[in-house]
């Protein structure tokens, strides 16, 4: 058992000053948004923390020890020089009104984008764990599964679609549809720019179409 | 390196066990998948899957498309889920833009939400009909669906794909005068109700085939991050639309559905998993009157014009995430929006299936062969169209076609209905 666990519910001020009494100057940043919707009778909580990522398998740990949490997914985003982790969980659900989101944000450097693995704790994290090295190119640190999840078996290594820099899908592995069986843009933009005085004709439709 | 999808360990199994693969090819569905079976017998030994044939790369064409062709982009992710994905990118963009949806569109979109969740349950219950090995139950379950799908697009102008929401709000109301068709069929399916549970639930054949079938434990389902039916099932009474209130949902007396509600214990099998979808049609009935009820005047769309919203969205900075209970259990998307720029930084999307695969594993080891379509189906992915497996035993290889592993379901189903043993 978690010597950390509490067994009553708390607010979403306290889940914070736990989660800052626990990680210390492991908790980088904290906000809580009350979101209100239809007639705004009950709105729902969101706890935004972020966390150093060498504490990410402790922050987890704290979030067990207050209810055994759900994981929804985790999404990312490439900011530059860093990659963006978000743990969504979710905890308190089965409870009328009372579920909290508990979002978890942590930056991996470029130079060096490795993570603990979580599924230890929640098996269920397997899948994202997964996706997350394929899509970001980070590393999860004694993920037990390494295999790739949704990318096809003959896609090229070391491309990352949900990179923004050179290790990204490049220009030319994208197919642009609505250009087969067409002529390049380029090309036609040339040969309109040849024939300027001619009045408008009406467009033929290309052979290969 | 990551490496490829292939058994794992790549080597042949020791003794009688056999290798079986099923898919990868399912057309009907978001997600398409290889299902990797090690068989003993006729018993599932260990399972693994590898999805993906159908990756389409939607989140990385969002991330080069405004919030307003996103919407449509979102609503094609699932053939099934119209709303589902539009409802949750919409609720994401107006957290990280800030902008406040007027209660009469949160009203609506809860309805549209309900309708999708009828259609989408009566199609399940016909499939779960069809790979056991029930035709009449099949056809039935289908045409009471049409009522449903006559409605959504007597309301939309569609059946699939309403293109009713936008950023902000809706895009087309529903008048006074179209409520007294809308009662109608909710009239229908509430007579209609107890003939279903009568028929899913009473039928003894029904019962021993889905009983203690696919079982996953209360706790294999909070490890696993299981989500919508599935968790209810297995006796979690966990709800979006309860837990987490968005939409018109906060301002309802709605409790999730577990099949406790009719009586019994929860077993966590296929057989509970019929009964929540079943009562949750009756449920979302009584969500759409209590909406048309307590449905509040006003605008329907925070922005009377498209380009006030694109300004604004292109304006805000900011991250927010959007949830929506679709028919199938949570779905989430993240959305990130960065000054200046039209199209979004980052787009998440988690559909419920992605939560649910994990399961398949637990509930299908120990399982017969034949009931694997069932299993499979309990979760609700739509693999329907689960297209051939393969089995592979003493270097000889024999296809088994999608047809024929129905017929050994059916099969089974006829034993039990003689009264033989399966």
């Amino acid at each position: 058992m978690n010597p950390d666990s509490i067994d009553r519910l708390l607010s979403p001020a306290e889940i914070v000053e736990h989660f800052g009494r626990l990680l210390g100057d492991g908790l980088v940043a904290s906000s809580v948004y009350e979101r209100f919707e239809g007639r705004k009778t009950s709105g729902s909580v969101q706890i935004w923390l972020t966390i150093d990522r060498r504490r990410l398998k402790e922050a987890v740990r704290t979030l067990i020890g207050i209810h055994f949490p759900h994981l929804t997914v985790i999404s990312g985003c490439d900011v530059g020089d860093d990659i963006e982790l978000n743990y969504h969980f979710y905890i308190y659900y089965g409870r009328a009104r009372g579920e909290y989101g508990v979002f978890l944000k942590t930056l991996l450097p470029k130079s060096d984008p490795a993570i603990d693995t979580i599924t230890d704790m929640i098996p269920g994290a397997l899948t994202s764990e997964r996706e997350k090295q394929e899509f970001f190119g980070v590393t999860i640190t004694g993920i037990p599964d390494s295999r790739r999840m949704f990318l096809p078996d003959d896609f090229p290594e070391g491309v990352h679609p949900w990179r923004k820099d050179e290790t990204g899908i490049q220009e030319h592995m994208v197919k642009k549809l609505y250009e087969v069986g067409k002529e390049p843009v380029e090309k036609r933009r040339e040969a309109a720019a040849a024939a300027p005085q001619q009045p408008q004709q009406p467009q033929q439709p290309n052979e290969a179409s | 390196m990551i490496a490829r999808k292939e058994f794992n360990p790549p080597t042949a199994p020791a003794g009688s066990r056999i290798r079986t693969v099923i898919g990868p090819v399912h057309p009907a569905l978001k997600e398409p998948i290889k299902f990797l079976f090690e068989i003993e017998g006729e018993t599932v030994v260990d399972v693994d899957f590898a999805p993906g044939h159908a990756h389409r790369g939607i989140e990385w064409m969002g991330m080069r498309r405004n919030c307003v062709q996103i919407i449509h982009t979102a609503e094609r992710i699932c053939g099934i889920c119209g709303v589902s994905h539009s409802l949750s990118y919409c609720r994401a963009v107006e957290q990280a833009a800030g902008i406040e949806v007027p209660p009469r569109a949160d009203y609506l979109r809860t309805i549209y939400g309900e309708l999708e969740r009828i259609h989408s349950h009566l199609l399940w219950a016909g499939v779960a009909a069809l790979e056991l090995g029930f035709d009449t139950l099949f056809y039935k379950a289908w045409e009471v669906r049409e009522n449903v799908m006559d409605l959504l697009e007597y309301l939309s102008g569609n059946r699939v794909n309403y293109g009713t929401l936008q950023v902000g709000g809706m895009r087309r109301d529903i008048e006074p005068a179209q409520h007294e068709r809308i009662f109608e069929s909710m009239d229908y399916y509430t007579g209609l109700f107890d003939d279903l549970l009568e028929m899913f639930l009473d039928d003894s054949v029904m019962k021993t085939r889905c009983r203690d079938t696919g079982v996953l434990s209360r706790g294999d389902a909070m490890r696993l991050c299981t989500v919508g039916p599935t968790i209810r099932a297995s006796g979690i009474p966990t709800d979006v639309r309860q837990d987490h209130p968005y939409c018109a949902y906060g301002d309802l007396d709605f409790k999730a559905v577990t099949p406790e509600a009719l009586g019994g214990e929860v077993h966590g099998d296929v057989y509970d998993r019929i009964i929540v979808r079943l009562l949750e049609v009756k449920a979302a009935t009584q969500i759409i009157r209590e909406c048309i009820d307590k449905m509040p005047d006003g605008p329907i769309n925070a922005f009377k014009k498209l380009f006030l919203l694109l300004n604004h969205v292109k304006k805000a900075e900011g991250e927010g995430v959007g949830r929506h209970e679709a028919p199938r259990g949570e779905v989430f998307h993240y959305v990130k929006l960065a000054k200046n720029k039209e199209e979004a930084e980052a787009w998440k999307v988690k559909a419920s299936t992605y939560s649910n695969l994990m399961s398949w594993q637990t509930m299908l080891k120990g399982q017969q062969i034949a009931d694997i379509p069932i299993v499979v189906a309990s979760v609700d992915p739509c693999i329907s169209c689960t297209d051939r497996v393969a089995l592979i035993g003493d270097g000889k290889t024999s296809i088994l076609t999608n047809e024929q592993l129905r017929r050994l379901s059916r099969r089974k189903t006829e034993a039990l209905r003689s009264g033989g043993a399966p």
